[in-house]
């Protein structure tokens, strides 16, 4: 128990987080790319995340929670080193989801400001987290080293959250719209190749842990399917991408599904990368753990609900299964 | 300004909090009055009621969106303001924060998109459950925050290990003592506060004349919900004011404004007390009364604040907001009676009830307002009562980046509230034929390729 219990908590947190990248990452991809549509056209974009957004975005709050409930300690460290990207982050978020409501209620004279809103909100919460991503790994320092990584992770991020939200266009929207998605997709998924690259060159170099553990023989051809199957998908998104028989077909789904994958390679990799220090180089997961007994009062509610979440999003999902058409609450 | 940290931390977790409730208060109570237009709507068939609906559904909507981005930086705020809270009561406040996300966050916001956009796409029993799902949602999320915040202020069901909470009961910890009181006390707040806000808006709106066909019943329904709600509350607040002299006398004595322990000791109906000289100036009294509320005998002894000397709160503010608090809640009894006579005896309700009526719309937010200041100013030093104090567990920010991002949010949050209450403002001034298309029909694609 003392040794499986925050092994399962850390497991839970990285899925949480890792559902929340994909699942938000798509809202907040179309959100960054809501200023390159007509106006008749952003309405069809907003709907189609419309019934989601909500519930994605709960998938954060799970994850800071896992935190929170399994490893207190570390919840304070890192909260309180990664205080101003999380506050900016923050009113990114707030920003994005009150102008979903108010782009269509404040009155059609407020229309633009909240389109503009929603922009400005979902960009500045995805560079953010992107931020606090190149924070983390690097153990929450502070030298300038750590703070390139950041900048570079703040940039990759937020073009990965791009093409997700394509992949999801693609699968929502038909005619001209989708034809735009289309083309944003091919552009996008460069920087999107070029920042993972880079991240994946450059993490290593900043951290001797990290280089350490990928490094090493024979962890290393253990390792080497993250890295080969992860190029194949990005190879096989590129394919994808050229065929337009394939992207205005009924298999439309497979960019998306392809870049779903890569998010999950990326979490595998940094999963490793990671394990099993909670804050790099100073805490392992077991040092920062809560106490036995509170672990397992929260186990049994993790294993009723977490089914049941699992399957009422399913049901929502095929609910809104379809085209995306603008919303009204008839 | 003294530009001490911890001061910075607690003005900035008070400012996010406050925001914070104002929208749990309408949402929770909302959400229910929401299924009842819903049910009225599908027994009768009466358009009115569907109208009802589907004006009151798109307040919700707003609303629980504003709770939705508002309550996500209060997951955060434990961890950035408060690291030492987690770390020394996380055995508690963890497991708690995380059944509130499993249990109630995830069913409201899924269910919600079924609820808002889902009707043309499920049953009309779906749909209903999954309205019903939202509102459960929220007073189960009620249920799991109130529970810890009770906690906080009388802890039960655990033991001190190296300065670490460690939990003893688990039924001890969730149900402790001024749990109940409390939840039921929020939950009637949230009616109340809901309640006014639906009669007000209909006020406003039969003032104004812009008529739906639904503006009189909505108003009649909110009217005779507060009409009963507002004794029910006042009568609870009575219980809850008895369990915290059990549990907080210290906070009661500064509720009261009681600097000596005695008995025979009288109400202090306003007056303004002075921390320096320990004293109420300009006091308004009724001989006896604080014994007689608190103890139910006129000679009943009455702690006071000497006793509690360096340890107790701040008295004016206190005391003050606990004023604010009770005014409202007598003012909500005779405006909510008054409305009900007319509308329920006369058919109909005059000029000054209407207004009346209108000007209390968002008075549910400053009682709920005040009564938070009262409950949580009344546990300084304390942040876990008796336990830890506050400055035990407070993070190290510099001040600037504190007095910085304070001032980031309290401008955003003005900004958001202003939106918020101009977008009110716009539903409840369109007429009802307008609201019945809705927003643009379908998208067409051929239309346009
Ligand atoms: C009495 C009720 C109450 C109180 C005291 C609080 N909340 Fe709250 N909260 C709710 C009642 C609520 C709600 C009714 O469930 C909300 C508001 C509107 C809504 O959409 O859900 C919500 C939303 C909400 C959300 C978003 C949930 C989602 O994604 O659906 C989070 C993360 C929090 N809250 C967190 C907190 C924290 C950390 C609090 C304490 C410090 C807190 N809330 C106080
Ligand atoms: C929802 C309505 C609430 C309001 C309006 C509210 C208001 C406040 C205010 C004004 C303070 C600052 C007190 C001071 O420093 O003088 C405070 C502090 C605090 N509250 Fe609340 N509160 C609410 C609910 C909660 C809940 C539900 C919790 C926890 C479960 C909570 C936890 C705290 C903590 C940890 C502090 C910081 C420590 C302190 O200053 O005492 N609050 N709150
Ligand atoms: C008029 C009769 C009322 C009485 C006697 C009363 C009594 C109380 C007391 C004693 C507390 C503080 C408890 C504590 O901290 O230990 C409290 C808190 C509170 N009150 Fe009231 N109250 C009344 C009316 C209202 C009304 C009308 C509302 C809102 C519509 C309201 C909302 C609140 C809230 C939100 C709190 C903080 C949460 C809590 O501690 O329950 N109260 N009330």
């Amino acid at each position: 128990m003392e040794y499986w219990l925050p092994v399962f908590y850390m497991a839970a947190m990285g899925l949480a987080l890792l559902v929340y990248v994909i699942l938000d990452g798509y809202d907040l991809g179309i959100g960054m790319l809501l200023p390159l549509a007509e106006e008749s056209e952003k309405d069809v974009m907003v709907a189609s995340i419309g019934p989601f957004w909500d519930a994605n975005e709960t998938w954060i709050v799970l994850g800071v929670g896992i935190l929170l409930i399994a490893f207190p300690i570390a919840h304070g460290i890192v909260l309180t080193h990664l205080y101003l990207p999380v506050t900016i982050m923050l009113m990114g978020l707030i920003l994005r989801g009150v102008a979903f409501d108010l782009r269509v209620k404040a009155g059609d004279h407020r229309r633009t400001l909240w389109n503009r809103a929603f922009f400005i909100g979902s960009t500045v919460a995805a560079c953010a987290q992107g931020w606090m991503l190149g924070s983390y790994i690097t153990g929450l320092e502070d030298s300038t080293l750590s703070l390139v990584f950041s900048v570079l992770t703040a940039a990759t991020l937020p073009a990965l959250y791009l093409v997700l939200g394509c992949g999801w266009l693609l699968i929502k929207t038909e005619g001209r719209l989708l034809d735009r998605a289309i083309g944003w997709a091919r552009a996008a998924v460069w920087p999107m190749g070029l920042g993972l690259l880079v991240v994946s060159i450059a993490t290593p170099i900043v951290s001797q842990t990290i280089a350490d553990k990928w490094f090493s023989l024979p962890n290393f051809l253990w390792l080497a399917p993250i890295p080969v199957i992860t190029s194949l998908l990005y190879l096989g998104l590129l394919l994808m991408l050229r065929r337009d028989e394939l992207l205005q077909g009924s298999r439309n789904w497979l960019p998306f599904a392809a870049v779903i994958l890569i998010c999950l390679m990326a979490g595998l990799g940094l999963a490793y990368s990671l394990f099993p220090d909670i804050v790099m180089n100073r805490m392992t997961i077991w040092e920062a753990s809560a106490s036995v007994k509170s672990l397992q009062f929260t186990l049994v509610g993790v294993v009723i609900t977490l089914p049941a979440i699992l399957v009422y999003t399913l049901f929502v999902y095929r609910v809104f299964r379809g085209k995306a058409t603008t919303l009204s609450y008839d | 300004m003294d530009l001490d940290p911890l001061l910075l931390a607690r003005i900035q977790f008070a400012a996010n909090i406050s925001f914070h409730i104002l929208f749990p208060a309408i949402s929770i109570g909302l959400g229910w009055i929401l299924i009842y237009f819903r049910l009225r709507y599908t027994r009768s068939g009466d358009k009115a009621w569907e109208y009802a609906y589907q004006f009151w559904v798109k307040v919700f909507a707003l609303t629980f969106a504003m709770g939705v981005v508002s309550g996500i930086t209060m997951s955060f705020q434990f961890g950035t303001n408060w690291p030492g809270f987690m770390e020394k009561a996380g055995n508690v406040a963890g497991p708690l924060l995380g059944y509130e996300v499993l249990s109630a966050f995830f069913l409201e916001a899924s269910f919600l998109g079924i609820m808002l956009f889902g009707k043309n796409r499920v049953s009309n029993r779906v749909h209903l459950i999954s309205s019903f799902f939202v509102a459960f949602g929220t007073t189960l999320s009620a249920f799991w925050i109130l529970s810890l915040n009770s906690w906080m202020q009388t802890p039960t069901g655990y033991h001190l290990e190296d300065g670490v909470v460690m939990v003893d009961s688990w039924m001890e910890v969730i149900f402790n003592p001024s749990f109940p009181y409390r939840f039921f006390h929020m939950l009637a707040a949230s009616v109340l506060t809901s309640a006014f806000l639906v009669a007000g808006v209909s006020a406003w709106r039969a003032l104004h004349e812009v008529d739906g066909p639904a503006t009189w019943r909505v108003m009649r329904t909110g009217v005779l919900l507060a009409a009963v709600m507002a004794p029910l509350q006042i009568f609870i607040g009575d219980l809850h004011g008895i369990n915290t002299l059990e549990h907080q006398p210290a906070k009661i004595a500064a509720m009261e404004a009681v600097w000596e322990t005695g008995r025979e000791v009288p109400f202090t109906v306003v007056a303004f007390p002075d921390q320096e000289t320990r004293s109420n100036r300009w006091a308004l009294e009724i001989p006896y009364g604080a014994s007689l509320i608190l103890t139910h005998s006129p000679r009943g002894e009455v702690q006071g604040l000497n006793d509690f000397v360096g340890k107790h709160p701040p008295v004016a503010v206190v005391f003050w907001s606990f004023r604010v608090m009770l005014g409202i809640g007598v003012l909500m009894l005779l405006v909510s009676w008054w409305a009900a006579w007319q509308l329920f005896r006369r058919g109909k309700a005059g000029r000054p009830v209407l207004m009346a009526l209108a000007a209390m719309t968002f008075s549910g937010w400053v009682a709920v307002l005040a009564g938070w200041y009262v409950t949580e100013i009344g546990r300084q030093p304390w942040i876990v009562d008796g336990v830890f104090t506050v400055s035990d567990v407070v993070a190290d920010h510099s001040s600037a980046t504190m007095s910085g991002t304070l001032f980031g949010y309290i401008l955003l949050y003005l900004f958001l509230l202003a939106s918020y209450i101009g977008a009110l403002r716009q539903l409840a001034k369109k007429p009802a034929a307008s609201l019945q298309l809705g927003p643009t029909p379908h998208f067409d694609t051929s239309a346009r390729a």
